[in-house]
């Protein structure tokens, strides 16, 4: 039989284990922002914003065009994953117990688990191989398609939170089925699907391998959307391999402004989800 | 026969006609009701194949508060539910029989179910007020959700203040409608949502549970609101609470099993039941 003090001691060790754990999972993001920082802030400057790529050898060059680009791929992914992802979502949480139902909700947990270079290789064949050429709407399409899962669940999640008698309610008061789910279902969970949305495109945002048989990348300012283009997972790995310092620096750089748009991303969806009206009190 | 039920007229300010004990059947029968508003003939309501209901046939007067009691789980909800359709609304459920409304028949060919609930309003046993909504948008959404009322703004205006004047709550509130309804407190989310009911002016309304959740105070708040509501519209309440069926209701309805097992003038069914297991009900000697 163990001893008082036994048990003490093993409950103190214990939770020391804990916290332990607790910071070693919060260390790698302190240490990525603190390497990042360190090499990327000399590099960083408003021309890195305003200006196109330079030419080896030449300092002062930026990346105006990968962030353009990168922005540009988020808001065609948005343009197709949010729709599918929420409809899809929506559609799960009206009709849970249907068997279509439940193969969409395993169907889309096996497309969030895909590797992203297969989702990459997929929208090749399906984007890129027909028109024969690279094009920046492949590259959303990619990003897109990743995009739909993440959505999808967590819409169904947040609406799942939604109580019933909310439903109820509204269908007493002699609202029809569509506008039950649209105007009080949707509507109270909105925040937390807006807050889902955010995290999804957050996390797209960084991806390069979808991007690499896709958008391929653009050393030139191009906005069109049938042209290959820029982004910044890209430039940051080209620069990377490159054998050149000052686009070392560069990357470095890139990838600092990458993890910061992350960054903001996640803090709107925080931001979003404390709205005045926000999540259901029950 | 009658320790239990203690109507308690001290403690209670509404006022009250005690009507003579009812000697006889004969007395019971001429006490039907002379203006239907709702019949209920042969219903019965299934979850899956168990019926909740069975064979329900009833009359519930026009202006008039009818209360349900009943053990849990004897169909009183359902059997309210049945009555705008609600019922329906659950997965696996059916319902055989009619019901009639107002001399509709509500279950009848080419009547929407959306169309008969804008025309009986509900209350449930936990406040719904819509946490998105501010107290003036929950008070107008059902009028919002009847696509023959387009109203003007004023207009609206006017319709919620004149139901938050009959739910009781517009002193409390006046000042704040911009305001989200979560703000409010229980009792008062409660009343809010009974406002709801009242802006579209329904015919009937059926209240389930209604101070289930609520404290002493808001109880007796709610309930003061039921006893005026009669004036104007037909009220259906479910309850648990035997006193408060006593209270409020001017006939009750004792459900067993899912049937109907006595439906009587509120004063005679708990002073002189019919039958024997209404009298043991009201009693305490089970539920």
């Amino acid at each position: 039989m163990k001893t008082r003090l036994a048990r003490h001691w093993i409950s103190g060790s214990m939770i020391g284990l804990t916290y332990l754990a607790a910071v070693l999972a919060t260390l790698p993001l302190l240490l990525i922002l603190a390497h990042l920082i360190r090499k990327g802030a000399a590099s960083l400057s408003l021309s890195f914003f305003t200006h196109m790529p330079g030419p080896v050898g030449e300092t002062g060059g930026g990346m105006a065009n990968a962030i353009v680009g990168t922005l540009i791929l988020i808001s065609i992914a948005c343009a197709i994953g949010l729709p599918i992802g929420i409809g899809a979502g929506i559609y799960l949480s009206e009709k849970r117990s249907m068997p279509l139902a439940q193969s969409v909700r395993f169907l889309s947990d096996v497309l969030n688990g895909l590797p992203s270079i297969v989702m990459g290789i997929f929208a090749w064949t399906l984007l890129v191989r027909p028109v024969g050429h690279f094009s920046a709407l492949a590259g959303g399409g990619a990003l897109g398609a990743m995009m739909i899962p993440l959505v999808t669940r967590t819409t169904e999640e947040m609406l799942r939170v939604v109580p019933t008698s909310l439903r109820e309610a509204a269908l007493a008061l002699g609202y029809p089925r569509w506008r039950t789910s649209l105007s009080v279902v949707v509507r109270t969970a909105l925040a937390g699907i807006a807050t889902g949305a955010l995290v999804a495109v957050a996390r797209i945002a960084g991806e390069t391998a979808p991007l690499l048989f896709t958008a391929l990348g653009n050393q030139f300012w191009s906005t069109s959307l049938r042209e290959p283009i820029a982004a910044l997972p890209l430039q940051i790995f080209a620069y990377a391999i490159s054998a050149y310092d000052e686009w070392h620096a560069q990357a470095w750089a890139g990838a600092l402004v990458l993890i910061s748009i992350v960054l903001v991303i996640s803090l709107a969806a925080r931001v979003v989800t404390r709205s005045k009206f926000g999540a259901p009190v029950d | 026969m009658l320790q239990s039920i203690e109507v308690s007229p001290g403690a209670r300010v509404i006022p009250r006609v005690v009507a003579p004990r009812a000697a006889s059947a004969e007395a019971r029968e001429t006490a039907t009701p002379e203006k239907p508003c709702i019949i209920t003939s042969h219903l019965s309501a299934f979850f899956g194949d168990a019926p909740a209901i069975k064979d329900v046939s009833m009359v519930v007067p026009q202006q008039a508060v009818t209360a349900i009691i009943g053990p849990s789980g004897c169909g009183k909800s359902t059997l309210l539910r049945c009555i705008n359709r609600m019922h329906e609304t659950g997965p696996n459920t059916r319902v055989d029989g009619q019901v009639e409304i107002l001399g509709s028949a509500i279950y009848g060919d080419g009547t929407s179910a959306t169309a008969v609930r804008r025309h009986v309003g509900m209350v449930f046993q936990r406040p719904t007020p819509f946490p998105t909504m501010s107290i003036r948008t929950n008070v107008a959404a059902g009028l919002r959700a009847d696509p023959r009322s387009r109203l003007a703004q004023e207009n609206v205006d006017e319709i919620v203040e004149k139901a938050l004047h009959r739910a009781g709550l517009w002193e409390e509130v006046k000042d704040r409608l911009n305001e989200s309804a979560m703000t409010l407190s229980g009792g008062q989310q409660q009343r809010l949502c009974i406002a709801r009911a009242l802006a579209t002016r329904p015919r009937v309304i059926l209240l389930d549970e209604p101070t289930a959740s609520l404290d002493p105070l808001s109880t007796q708040k709610v309930e003061e609101l039921v006893y005026d509501l009669r004036e104007t519209v037909t009220v259906v309440i479910v309850t648990h609470n035997m006193q408060q069926a006593a209270r409020v209701s001017d006939r009750t309805a004792f459900l067993l099993a899912g049937e109907l097992i006595e439906l009587a003038p509120t004063n005679a069914l708990f002073t002189a039941p019919m039958d024997p297991r209404t009298e043991a009900y009201i009693t305490g000697r089970f539920g």
